[in-house]
């Protein structure tokens, strides 16, 4: 059976143009780049290529660009570095409720520590109103932490706005991007972002590699002490092959990024109005129209999504759901809570998040299985008799 | 996914017992708090013994297989026996559950006896 992959959010498969040019750095190319003989020059020599790719991707310069060890790492490093090199100035740190945990959870740890965090609410489409930033915004804050897209709804944020306000208020503004670079054209100085957090799994290349983005002259404390790699911020012998495979995607998504968006768009507004045709009391969570155009997350009303989830996966086709039940923790997802959707409504939710490989023949399959999955789990739930 | 059995995902894609009784003799309808999901449980009572048990689920797939587990194992017992089910006995015949998933077995269990337990508050009524 040949697999459905619609969570192209959580992770995506690797280009194959990316695994080739990876390929002579897991063998040959094996070099120490800090090294001082011939061959470890080719080794540096690939990871500023890559370094140049990426920041061609978003619009900096190449010296504004450091390769982290993923997206988590790269928000751990902007909101833990920006509050220990500024803890004198200030103690107060302002986010949105509907972050990333990678961006939630080193919050909490900072309060831990001290620090004193606003988790800004979000509107029923999950959106971040520009104006609770600037009436958050202290004498003491020191950095403001909003994301880019949302990687479960797909709502995107009025980081521009925003910028202006962290600008006029000289606070520094971190925009976690991991969902948005790749898909959609960025540019940090259009932006207005101090430091911006990227993955290159999320856009075909490789995990365990990502990329801080910080603005020259940006002063800001290193999470990881000892050699001097990426000018002394991040220490560590360079993970090459996944550093050139990162640059890799970025080359191919600044080409063909435009493409990819004329494709996966309709198949997903087509899996959006199928489903809402054939399946009666269903949910659009997000917003309508300025979200990610390769998202779709939907709460099916009176059912559970785990369940869902697996009738689906024995047809071959991956989602992902912010239930309850199948978040492990038993934790319905809190972006679904902090948009409102109610706790039952969480427990009906579906994510189905679409990529460059996707085609016209999986949508058709899931609007052919879904309803009748939808309608036996309906017929067992005690809810759907008495709605 | 969760790392299920094979009887649990078994047992969950073709479930057993589904649907209401409707002159059910008693009916049981328990919640889960930790996740807030469902299960009502229908019986109907003959001679002492479970002639018929009926299920309807709100939760996830250890809830639904367990449900229609707990369902087959108490038909056509006598009513003492069906008191003495307990989750664990339901999990275990179904191989096992994942620890996170453990409270969904008890909502069958709780099921079971709160169906029992209002058979026997009508039945009271009724002759009282
Ligand atoms: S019923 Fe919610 S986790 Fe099983």
């Amino acid at each position: 059976m040949r697999e459905i992959y619609l969570d192209y959010n959580a992770t995506t498969p690797i280009d194959p143009r990316v695994t080739e040019a990876m390929a002579p750095f897991l063998s040959d190319r094996f070099h120490n780049p800090s090294s001082l003989y011939q061959k470890s020059k080719i080794t540096k020599k690939a990871i500023e290529d890559s370094r140049e790719k990426l920041a061609t991707l978003i619009g900096a310069a190449p010296k504004e660009i450091i390769f982290t060890g993923g997206g988590s790492e790269s928000d751990n490093h902007a909101i833990k570095g920006i509050a220990f090199s500024l803890m004198k100035k200030g103690k107060h740190l302002i986010t949105s409720s509907i972050e990333h945990h990678a961006v939630l959870h080193t919050c909490k740890f900072l309060e831990k520590i001290g620090f004193d965090v606003t988790y800004l609410p979000v509107d029923r489409y999950g959106i971040v109103n520009p104006d609770s930033v600037r009436k958050t915004i202290r004498d003491d804050t020191i950095l403001v932490s909003i994301m880019y897209a949302n990687n479960e709804i797909g709502t995107m944020e009025p980081i521009k706005e925003i910028s202006e306000i962290t600008r006029e208020k000289g606070v520094i503004f971190h925009t976690d991007a991991v969902q948005a670079v790749g898909k959609i054209p960025i540019n940090v100085n259009d932006l207005g972002v101090d430091l911006l957090s990227l993955s290159a799994h999320k856009f075909y290349g490789p995990k365990g590699v990502g990329a801080l983005y910080i603005r020259k002259m940006l002063r800001i404390e290193s999470l990881l002490h000892g050699g001097m790699q990426e000018r002394g911020k991040r220490a560590g012998t360079e993970n090459i092959a996944g550093i050139v495979g990162a640059g890799k995607a970025a080359e191919i998504a600044m080409e063909e990024m435009g493409e990819e968006k004329d494709k996966i768009k309709p198949l997903r507004d087509k899996l959006e109005n199928e489903l809402i045709k054939r399946i009666p009391e269903i949910i659009i969570n997000g917003h309508p129209s300025n979200r990610l155009y390769n998202t779709l997350n939907i709460a099916i009303k009176y059912i559970e999504g785990e369940g869902m989830l697996t009738f689906l996966d024995f047809e071959g086709i991956s989602v992902s759901s912010g239930s309850a039940c199948a978040s492990g923790s038993l934790d319905p997802s809190h972006v679904l809570l902090a948009v409102g959707v109610p706790i039952e409504h969480a427990h009906g939710s579906l994510r189905f998040s679409l990529g460059k490989y996707n085609n016209y023949k999986d949508i058709d399959k899931v609007i052919e299985v879904l309803p009748p999955i939808v309608e036996k789990l309906r017929s067992i739930s005690p809810l759907w008799g008495k709605r | 996914m969760l790392d299920y059995s094979e009887k649990v995902i078994e047992e969950f894609r073709n479930p057993k017992n589904m649907g209401e009784i409707k002159d059910a003799d008693g009916i049981g309808q328990v919640g889960n708090p930790t996740c807030g999901d469902m299960m009502w449980i229908y019986i109907k009572v003959r001679d002492g013994i479970l002639t018929d048990v009926k299920f309807k689920t709100f939760g996830c797939v250890a809830a639904i297989a367990t449900s229609s587990k707990v369902t087959q194992m108490v038909l056509n017992k006598p009513i003492d026996e069906a008191l003495k089910i307990t989750n664990k006995a339901v999990a275990e015949a179904l191989d096992g559950l994942p620890t996170v998933k453990m409270h969904c077995s008890l909502l069958a269990e709780e099921g079971i006896k709160a169906a029992i337990e209002d058979y026997f508050k009508k039945k009271d009524k009724k002759e009282g």
